[in-house]
């Protein structure tokens, strides 16, 4: 598979390791109320459908960059490849 | 019909005019006692033995294409119960068990050969943590034998000794392990259940469950709905599709598995080895090809072929501990999808909805495992209690930090 990084262009994805579902982005807050709840669901819990995914990948080998890649579980087909950080920043995560 | 060498006997003489299908093709009923989803070795096994050892009667299995079509048929057949943990052990061995009477209880050559498997030492910290495996294994019933460099030498001369980075050091011996020709352990169960009065019910995929107040009243099929008073789901591969359809979120992820078969060779590998360090494990076929595998892809996958990276990786592997591979052509690779868990092991449990119930999450260990599971979810089935050998593969246990937790990966079910 190719991921096309948006900063380094077309990459092998031989040089990334990958985490699992992009959810993992939203970590719960620890000391909110039903934090044990939260957490159960954000560790062990996973929608794991057939067909798109978003999903992160970190570019080990590479920039160390994080990316959340949407790809069609079916097919192997990328379809969208973002930096993880502006995922991050657009859904209020970081500064 | 039974099989035996004097019914071969009288067929050959009169032209091979009295076989009979070895199951019926029934059109489904309207409601069923109890409905197991996947015809597959686990549900088969699970129809099978609900009718056989629990009594059980008016069951059908439910698959979307065809029996033996999806893991059961896509494995490397290999049967084992070098486990350690608690959890683990008991389960895997009484499964062994069962392998070892399974072609008499159902009458059907399913091939089973105990060649013995070998798991090969390459650093003193392998040696020690597999001294304790054994350990685990023997206390729990099961056979376990440390053998020096020179004993592995003497049955396996011609893996790479003096490899600089992984030297064999000797290995761990099972030698009741072995392996099993896969599609005819699907067949065997199946002709066994449907000779017990169980409908197989193929080509008929589940669309959807009918849940009322919390209770589980039957499944929609592409062939209309079936009613059942309890519904057992064993469908490996696609477990988080089935269960989304009752409203569950699983600690599961599909990731595909790729193995390999060579062209076929004379008898050249005695038993199954393992490659721990690297990860690579090979065995003969009866038909005389090289079976083998590696790790998974490593991504979530439906796809049931993989990429060629991982092809690449195995078979350096394969290249580093049985050199004369590089000689051999490969004849062919497949892809299973795999049910990894969260902590590598499975569930058999209960649901919140009365009347469902679930079987899956078996990574890539659930061929050897299809009579126990089998046999252990027809006891929940009939009891609503877990079967004494898999008291541990609930649900709650992530929850309750009870994890099974084998290789020591954690949440990472990529890695297990």
């Amino acid at each position: 598979m190719i991921i096309n990084h948006p900063l380094l262009g077309p990459c092998d994805a031989q040089e990334f390791t990958y985490l699992g579902d992009a959810r993992l982005i939203d970590r719960p807050d620890g000391m909110a109320a039903g934090a044990e709840a939260a957490f159960f669901d954000y560790d062990y819990l996973r929608d794991n459908p057939a067909g798109l995914h978003r999903e992160l990948w970190f570019h080990e080998q590479g920039d160390r960059s994080w990316l959340v890649v949407t790809r069609n579980t079916v097919t192997h087909e990328i379809t969208n490849v973002e930096l993880a950080r502006d995922v991050a920043r657009n859904s209020g995560r970081s500064a | 019909m039974r099989y035996s060498g004097f019914r071969v006997i009288k067929e050959a003489l009169t032209g091979h005019k009295g076989w009979t299908p070895a199951w019926r093709d029934p059109q489904p009923k309207p409601k069923y006692d109890i409905i197991i989803i996947g015809g597959g070795g686990h549900g088969l096994a699970t129809a099978y033995y609900l009718a056989k050892e629990f009594r059980q009667s008016n069951i059908a299995v439910i698959e979307k294409g065809w029996i033996g079509g999806g893991n059961v048929g896509r494995n490397t057949t290999i049967i084992r119960s070098n486990y350690m943990l608690d959890g683990n052990e008991p389960f895997y061995e009484f499964s062994l068990k069962l392998w070892e009477g399974l072609e008499q209880d159902f009458n059907y050559n399913a091939m089973v050969s105990q060649r013995g498997i070998l798991n090969l030492i390459h650093s003193d910290a392998q040696r020690d943590a597999y001294i304790r495996r054994g350990n685990a294994m023997m206390l729990n019933g099961a056979d376990a034998e440390l053998l020096s460099a020179e004993q592995v030498r003497r049955e396996y001369p011609f893996l790479n000794f003096n490899d600089a980075r992984f030297p064999i050091k000797g290995g761990l011996a099972q030698r009741r392990g072995g392996t099993v020709r896969h599609d005819a352990v699907a067949w065997g169960y199946a002709r066994g259940a449907d000779s017990l009065g169980v409908d197989i019910i193929q080509n008929c995929e589940v669309t959807g469950f009918r849940i009322e107040n919390g209770q589980c009243l039957g499944v929609e099929t592409s062939r209309g709905f079936i009613g059942a008073g309890k519904v057992g789901v064993a469908v490996a591969g696609n477990s988080s599709r089935v269960m989304a359809q009752a409203g569950m979120r699983l600690p599961i992820e599909s990731h595909v598995l790729q193995a390999f078969v060579s062209e076929g060779l004379k008898p050249v590998l005695p038993g199954v080895i393992t490659f721990g360090a690297g990860h690579f494990y090979c065995s003969q076929s009866d038909k005389g090809g090289l079976v083998f595998g590696g790790d998974i892809d490593g991504y979530n996958s439906y796809a049931q072929r993989g990429n060629l990276a991982v092809v690449e990786d195995v078979i350096e592997g394969g290249m580093a501990l049985f050199p004369g591979l590089g000689r051999v052509r490969l004849l062919r690779m497949w892809g299973g999808v795999m049910d990894m868990s969260m902590d590598g092991s499975p569930i058999i449990d209960r649901t919140h909805i009365d009347g469902l119930y679930f079987n899956g999450g078996w990574c890539y260990g659930g061929f050897k495992a299809t009579p126990a599971s089998g046999w252990c979810f027809a006891h929940l089935l009939t009891t609503d209690t877990p079967h004494p050998t898999a008291a541990a593969y609930r649900f709650d246990r992530f929850e309750k930090g009870r994890m099974i937790d084998e290789k020591g990966m954690g949440a990472q079910p990529n890695l297990h």
